[in-house]
């Protein structure tokens, strides 16, 4: 887990704690004196009372924040003491809206108790006898994988939505069911507004051709017509940072490379809802600073956004809201610090999820 | 719902995505879907023919050179086992019939294998899977051009006449085209369900070929030849495409109704048969793939 990749960001915060207490969400913010502390305390009013779920939150008790940066250990654990104070109603998006958000639109995407369920068949390392009655085939044997069971969310617009969750918990699931690409076993998916997911990077690439190439390529097949590729080509190719690697074969190219291009190209489709699934772990230190200022910048303009990343620090920087699943059911909604304190606190303890709903 | 001022305008409308029932999808939205998406499936098997031969000696020549190979291997096989040999006569009758058979046999191949192939791209992102025969029926006929001028040269050296009715084979080409299109989206979808599909696929081509006009002419079948005739003209499809075909191209000579007439109710068929079996089907791709 990075926990601590956004350390350097937060360095300056550190230095200069000017938190403001009204910032509800700003659970990241580091305390280093009292006032502080005080705003930290506030934060986690609103961290409780925004789980509008029904899922019990696990108890947040203010001092053992285990999620926390380093710098907050002493000073926490002394002064911190439970004082009621008011909870603000809406936690304050940290990302700059262009437009006014309606606040009685309906949500930008609504997914209601939606199941899927993968179905594989496979084949049984034969035994003789079984393969002497099958003519040489094993057994068939059929496996029902329950990747989502019921889960229930509506994501309003405006929002930057996290999902958090172990391997294999469904998290790229949910993001293939919200593209239209898998089906739901049971249970519907509305969404309003086109989806731009950068879900596999690579997606429509030939290694035999030029990066130059492969970027119409990409881009037609997010759905763009080749003008609107042609226009933003010059854009791509100066995200990605290429040089003069745009014009050879992509298959000249490193593995972090071909990523670079493909977050470049997916970044400029200016969607309206983006699906992001772990492709910010793409690219240097330099180009992951690009890459969170450039969805930040696609955040101020797009309805919504859904980021599955296992950098817990990455959805405390660029989400407002997050979803923690675990085995295919939503397990909890709130603050990205709230969900990211619950999920650690769970993979270290490591008790069976529902145990902790009784806390 | 909100007014335009308060939100921006919206691109998309509402989607819901329940769960797959056996049936169709709305066409409205599939086929302007599908339209949309055209310059991608475009994109996508003419990046596929570019990179084909990216690193062979003979790079792009190869989309002449495989269909003259194969010619010439036919022409071998008929001039060594027939009785009324060879002569320039019978490579022009073979090079114009195989070459327009490897259209509809290249096709079926990569048609068969567009879907289970595609693997990534299908999983990952939303389009209308019918994109997928298509492009690969596509690149069938934009390899099966370079070999027209090829086929011309070879009629220059025969008796055969010229005229202004070779290019009505046109209209067969299309006919052609459209009913390989039909019968890639088919083989498409079978594939994903049976996977021997592709396995099987060679032989029922080759067998094909042999049952078509290509190698034979229909004068070769003697006494027989009229009733058999009849049989393959409703029977065998390519006996009234790529016959219509020959006909036109090397004899220059206008067909009988019933040739045009059997071509397009085959092409109409495989291509409506097809595209509905795929679209009714095309959800469950994701799940088995």
């Amino acid at each position: 887990m990075d926990l601590t990749q956004g350390g350097s960001r937060r360095s300056d915060e550190n230095a200069h704690p000017e938190v403001q207490p009204a910032a509800a969400d700003q659970g990241d913010a580091v305390p280093t004196d009292t006032e502080a502390i005080d705003a930290k305390v506030v934060d986690d009013q609103p961290a409780q009372g925004t789980d509008a779920e029904g899922q019990a939150v696990a108890a947040q008790p203010a001092a053992a924040q285990p999620g926390d940066e380093p710098p907050a250990d002493a000073p926490v654990a002394d002064a911190e003491t439970p004082e009621p104070a008011p909870a603000p109603a809406v936690a304050q998006p940290r990302i700059e809206r262009k437009y006014p958000v309606d606040p009685d639109a309906p949500p930008a995407v609504s997914v209601q108790d939606l199941s899927i369920t993968y179905r594989t068949t496979f084949e049984k390392i034969p035994t003789i006898k079984s393969a002497i009655v099958r003519l040489g085939r094993g057994e068939r044997a059929v496996r029902e994988v329950h990747a989502l069971q019921n889960l229930s969310f509506d994501v309003m617009e405006g929002t930057a939505l996290g999902i958090i969750g172990a391997n294999g918990a469904g998290k790229s699931t949910l993001m293939r069911a919200l593209a239209g690409v898998l089906p739901p076993t049971s249970g519907r998916i509305e969404v309003r507004g086109e989806i731009s997911s950068l879900l596999s990077l690579g997606v429509g690439f030939n290694g035999a051709l030029s990066g130059r190439e492969n970027v119409m390529l990409g881009g037609l097949a997010q759905g763009l017509t080749r003008a609107q590729v042609a226009e933003r080509a010059e854009e791509i190719a100066e995200f990605a940072e290429l040089g003069d690697f745009m014009d050879l074969p992509l298959r000249t190219y490193s593995a972090g490379m071909a990523q670079r291009l493909a977050f470049a190209v997916s970044v400029h489709m200016e969607p309206d809802i983006l699906l992001i699934d772990e492709a910010l772990s793409a690219g240097d230190a330099r180009f992951k600073n690009k890459a969170a200022a450039k969805m930040d910048e696609l955040m101020s303009s797009a309805r919504a956004m859904f980021l599955v990343s296992h950098s817990l620090a990455s959805i405390r920087e660029l989400c407002n809201e997050a979803i923690w699943i675990h085995e295919g059911r939503l397990m909890m909604r709130g603050t990205p610090q709230a969900c990211g304190d619950a999920y650690t606190r769970f993979l270290e303890v490591g008790e069976n999820a529902f145990t902790l709903e009784d806390l | 719902m909100p007014t335009q001022e308060a939100v921006r305008p919206r691109r998309g409308e509402l989607r819901v995505y329940e769960p797959h029932r056996a049936g169709l999808p709305k066409f409205g939205p599939y086929f302007s879907d599908l339209r949309h998406r055209l310059p991608f499936a475009a994109e996508f098997s003419r990046s596929g023919i570019r990179a084909a031969h990216t690193q062979t000696v003979f790079g792009q020549l190869w989309l002449v050179l495989n269909p003259l190979l194969m010619a010439l291997v036919y022409y071998l096989l008929v001039a060594i086992l027939s009785s009324n040999g060879g002569g320039v006569d019978r490579l022009a009758h073979i090079v114009c019939g195989l070459f327009v058979f490897q259209l509809v046999a290249g096709g079926l191949q990569q048609g068969a294998t567009s879907v289970t192939g595609g693997g990534r791209l299908i999983m990952n992102m939303a389009f209308p899977r019918l994109l997928m025969p298509l492009a690969a029926v596509r690149t069938a006929f934009f390899r099966f051009l370079p070999t027209v001028p090829v086929f011309l040269v070879i009629k220059a050296f025969t008796d055969e006449p010229w005229g202004l009715q070779m290019l009505l084979s046109v209209v067969f080409l299309l006919m052609i085209t459209v009913f390989s299109f039909g019968l890639a989206a088919i083989m498409a979808t079978l594939q994903v369900y049976f996977r021997d599909t592709s396995s099987f696929l060679p032989f029922f081509t080759r067998i094909w070929l042999y049952l078509s006009p290509v190698l034979w002419t229909i004068d070769d079948l003697g006494g027989h030849g009229q009733r058999f005739a009849h049989l393959m003209l409703i029977g065998n499809p390519l006996f009234s495409l790529i016959g219509g075909w020959t006909q036109l191209a090397l004899l220059n000579e206008v067909p009988e109704p019933k040739v045009w007439l059997a071509g397009a109710i085959w092409a109409v068929v495989a291509a409506v048969a097809g595209s509905l079996l795929f679209m009714s089907r095309e959800r469950e791709f994701a799940v088995r793939l």
